[in-house]
């Protein structure tokens, strides 16, 4: 059997700025998504400096309180929605076809709209800061009633946003589903498929499960807003805490879709550079497999301060305890690949181990907010806020930034700046923990999140942490630079630029061709490639 | 060009189409609400956009599967798609059950004074909720709800009269499980190439879609004016969110079939291939199974 591309066989890009409106390929979409993540990221980053700015010093300095909220929630909705997801989706595209040997995504035209909603929601978000009233400032998890009776006008936009992401998200996931199982070389096996496109499969069914249960949470919102609904409204017989369930339903497995393709990526960069094949491959696929499941009924361990029955405060504890063991598996896999290996540690190396270590701080702090009892103390307080920038900043975006090492080579054809890059990992990874590890101390003596203004003994730790912050900020001029001079400048890369690196992306020239795999790769080839030795 | 091509497609501008249709519809609506004057004209107007995206993109892949481009690999691609939006849209309805059910079996009660404790032993109503509403009881279906007035300032439409579950309503169930069966017996025709048959077995199907809404629309008009109102506390919230999306799909649905039925007319479909014709009976028969939900939970018991 021979793919090719039917209409034209020998076709490449177009020419033109219209070429980035019309494209159908899952390179150029891969591209898109990741472009846009990065304005997102750069965008989000830019509100987070002006919190941290507003944090430096006890006393309103820089903002009133509202403007500090809208801040803190567009910073959140933007890094969430605008960069993380986005940015996965932007490798999932690049990376899932020619990880499973086809020569595009199963559905470009539907991709091309994943892609091509994002920018109209980012649009609608960020206009609301110039409507009256603000922008929406209840926390990017939008409790009721702050975000039903008491918000402003604004926030019917910020809903339709919502939708639109929601939208794009459940397209993505169903592009990737369909190609993975329908567009993978007829010689691969299931689990002959590399970890980042078995962690991606997962994380697509929880998109797909997810996302709608969101997309019925604001609905509600609207109509409790507008047409005078009541499910949020005790007076009406409805119930604010059942919002927190129902976004919660969608809010935690939303976590592990921010952090399962992660997973994937680090799986990937560790076995290359301690050239080993990577340790209990299949234990990996169950693992990620029982997060997943796992990720479903454990979402009230952020609501065990609203009254809960004893009996749910006991169940969503343990259910939570739980996720540590598959997570655990995961992480003993990644020290056992490097036990014995002879290691090197080039560029994304260093991201993936330094994912190894944060991330795991991160899922520790979170055990401890898992304890029901102890959470008593911890919740709402700056021990959450160091927890989830744990594991989303050195957790998720380390493994965006460490793919984009890894793979930038295949993608554009160049090497980048070695020396550089090395020098902007160590100043963003000491900043990074300037930044947010004294925030676990800040929580611990009881300083709320989401304040504006806070009292005196907080001061010293909140001083060191916006230092952190402005220095951990500036180090994106530093990649920007480091990404875009290899794009233009870099040597020539060849097609496996890491000697020991596995995966049929690999055995592509660099740059990878317009059109992936045209003649599916054979057993014979799979077999060389795949991950499980 | 062989057949065993997979296709990927020319650039396109359906979907940047799309995403203004759908933005412009959106950025109306919400206008609309805050009660700008132009917000309805804008919704037309993306409304009027999607339309023309649909029949564009749509068009151009009936087209497409005409002029046999599509091989046996891109029929499954649309098939896992079509399989895995049904089960978004499952996940959605869900949200709106599991807010039926958190009301019904645990909020409602609480508002009453039931204690949330089944360690605590107690039996009795606790106290506290006597003082902010005093005499509220707590039933389902909530008829009365425990404040007059929202907190945003909405008037509840309390005390109103239930919809008779044998009336419409069974009607109803009885008109969509049977435009299943017709849809089914469709689909028989359809693979022994029967074509008068298959003609027929739509057309009862759309009829009895279409019936069903008439029904529905019937059913709206009496509760309203008994009183089930949009503002009839989280009954009403439930009650019509529920039906009203599951209505929209049937909208939906019955559009569906009624293209399916052009598109046989125009002999766009053989025995063993009819991809369009599948995607849209499993759609109808989710819309189905969902109503049956409806029946038992929201009118019956
Ligand atoms: C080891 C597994 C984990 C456990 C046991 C855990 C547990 C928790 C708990 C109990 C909370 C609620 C704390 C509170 O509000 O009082 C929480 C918050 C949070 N977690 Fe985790 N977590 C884990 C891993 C993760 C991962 C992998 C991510 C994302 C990649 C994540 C993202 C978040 C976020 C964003 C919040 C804060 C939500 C908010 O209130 O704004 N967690 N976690
Ligand atoms: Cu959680």
């Amino acid at each position: 059997m021979s793919y090719t591309a039917a209409h034209d066989d020998h076709h490449g890009p177009e020419k033109g700025l219209l070429r980035w409106v019309k494209t159908t390929n899952h390179k150029d979409i891969g591209s898109l998504y990741m472009w846009f993540a990065f304005a997102m990221l750069l965008i989000g980053g830019a509100f987070a400096m002006g919190i941290r700015a507003e944090l430096l010093q006890p006393g309103l300095q820089l903002m009133d309180p509202q403007f500090f909220n809208q801040l803190t929630t567009m910073h959140g909705l933007i890094m969430v929605f605008g960069a993380i997801m986005p940015a996965f989706v932007g490798l999932g595209n690049w990376l899932i076809p020619m990880m499973v040997g086809a020569p595009d995504m199963a559905l470009p035209r539907m991709n091309n709209w994943s892609f091509w909603i994002l920018p109209f929601a980012g649009g609608i978000l960020l206009s609301t800061f110039f409507m009256e009233g603000g922008a929406p400032a209840f926390g990017w998890t939008f409790y009721a009633p702050l975000s039903t009776t008491f918000a402003p006008d604004s926030t019917d936009f910020f809903i339709f946003a919502v939708h639109l992401l929601g939208f794009s998200s459940i397209m993505g996931a169903i592009n990737i589903i369909a190609t993975v199982l329908n567009m993978r070389a007829p010689e691969m096996r299931l689990m002959d498929m590399p970890l980042f496109v078995w962690t991606w499969l997962i994380t697509s069914f929880l998109l797909i499960g997810a996302m709608p249960v969101l997309a019925g949470a604001v609905t509600m919102m609207l109509t409790d807003r507008n047409f005078g609904t009541a499910f949020f409204d005790a007076t009406g017989g409805g119930d604010p805490v059942m919002f927190q369930h129902i976004f919660w339903f969608f809010g935690h497995p939303e976590v592990y879709i921010m952090i399962l393709p992660a997973f994937g990526v680090v799986s990937h960069i560790i076995p290359t550079f301690a050239r080993k094949p990577l340790f209990g491959y299949s234990s990996m696929v169950y693992a990620t497999a029982s997060i997943a499941f796992l990720s479903y009924i454990v979402w009230a361990h952020h609501m065990f301060l609203t009254g809960m029955p004893v009996a749910g405060e006991l169940y969503f504890m343990y259910a939570t305890m739980l996720i540590a063991v598959p997570t655990g598996v995961k992480v003993f896999n990644w020290v056992a690949t490097m036990w014995k290996g002879s290691m090197t540690f080039e560029t994304p190396m260093l991201w993936a181990l330094s994912f190894v270590f944060l991330f795991t701080i991160g899922g520790f702090s979170g055990l401890m907010l898992g304890i029901a009892p102890a959470d008593i103390q911890y919740h709402d307080t700056y021990f959450v806020v160091a927890h989830f920038h744990y594991v989303l900043v050195t957790g998720a975006l380390w493994s965006i930034i460490a793919a984009t090492f890894y793979w930038l080579p295949k993608w554009c054809g160049n090497m980048y700046n070695e020396k550089l890059a090395k020098f902007h990992f160590w100043w963003a990874m000491i900043s990074v923990n300037v930044l947010f590890f004294p925030q676990h101390f800040l929580g611990l003596a009881g300083m709320p999140r989401r304040i504006p203004d806070y009292s005196l003994q907080f001061a010293d730790f909140n001083y060191i942490s916006s230092i952190g912050a402005f220095s951990f900020g500036l180090s994106f001029i530093l990649l920007t630079y480091i990404v875009i001079d290899c794009i233009r400048n870099g040597t020539p890369s060849e097609a496996r630029p890491w000697d020991s690196a596995k995966g049929l992306e690999w055995t592509l020239p660099s740059p990878a061709p317009y059109h992936s795999f045209n003649t599916p790769p054979a057993r014979a080839v799979i077999l060389e490639e795949s991950q499980h030795s | 060009m062989s057949n065993q091509d997979y296709y990927v497609p020319h650039g396109t501008y359906w979907p940047i189409i799309g995403s203004i249709g759908v933005s412009t519809l959106f950025v109306g609506f919400a206008n609309q609400m805050h009660g700008v004057e132009w917000g309805g004209s804008v919704m037309g107007l993306g409304m009027a956009i999607i339309v023309f995206m649909l029949f564009g993109w749509l068009g151009t892949v009936v087209n497409e599967s005409v002029n046999g481009m599509y091989n046996k690999q891109v029929d499954k691609s649309f098939r896992w798609g079509m399989s895995w939006f049904i089960f978004s849209e499952v996940m959605f309805f869900a949200a709106f059950f599991g807010a039926l059910f958190y009301a019904r079996i645990l909020s409602v009660p609480w508002l009453g004074g039931a204690d949330n404790n089944m360690f605590s032993g107690a039996t009795e109503a606790l106290e506290t909720s006597k003082y902010i509403w005093e005499g509220f009881q707590a039933t389902w279906p909530l008829i009365n709800t425990p404040g007059a007035v929202g907190q945003s300032g909405v008037e509840f439409s309390s005390g109103f009269k239930l919809v008779d579950t044998w009336g419409l309503p069974a009607l109803n169930t009885g008109l969509l499980l049977t435009s299943g069966v017709t849809l089914t017996y469709a689909h028989h025709a359809l693979r022994k190439g029967h074509r008068n048959a298959l003609v027929f077995w739509m057309l009862a199907t759309i009829a009895l879609g279409a019936a069903f809404l008439g029904f529905q629309i019937a059913e709206y008009g009496h509760a309203y004016h008994d009183g089930l109102k949009l503002t009839s506390g989280i009954y009403g919230s439930t009650f019509y969110l529920l039906t009203g999306f599951h209505g929209f799909h049937v909208t939906i649905g019955v559009i569906m079939l009624t293209v399916i039925l052009y598109r046989i007319q125009k002999g766009h479909f053989d025995s063993d291939n009819h991809f369009a014709f599948e995607g849209v009976a499993w759609y109808w028969h989710f819309v189905d199974v969902v109503w049956l939900g409806l029946f038992v939970f929201v009118y019956w018991i």
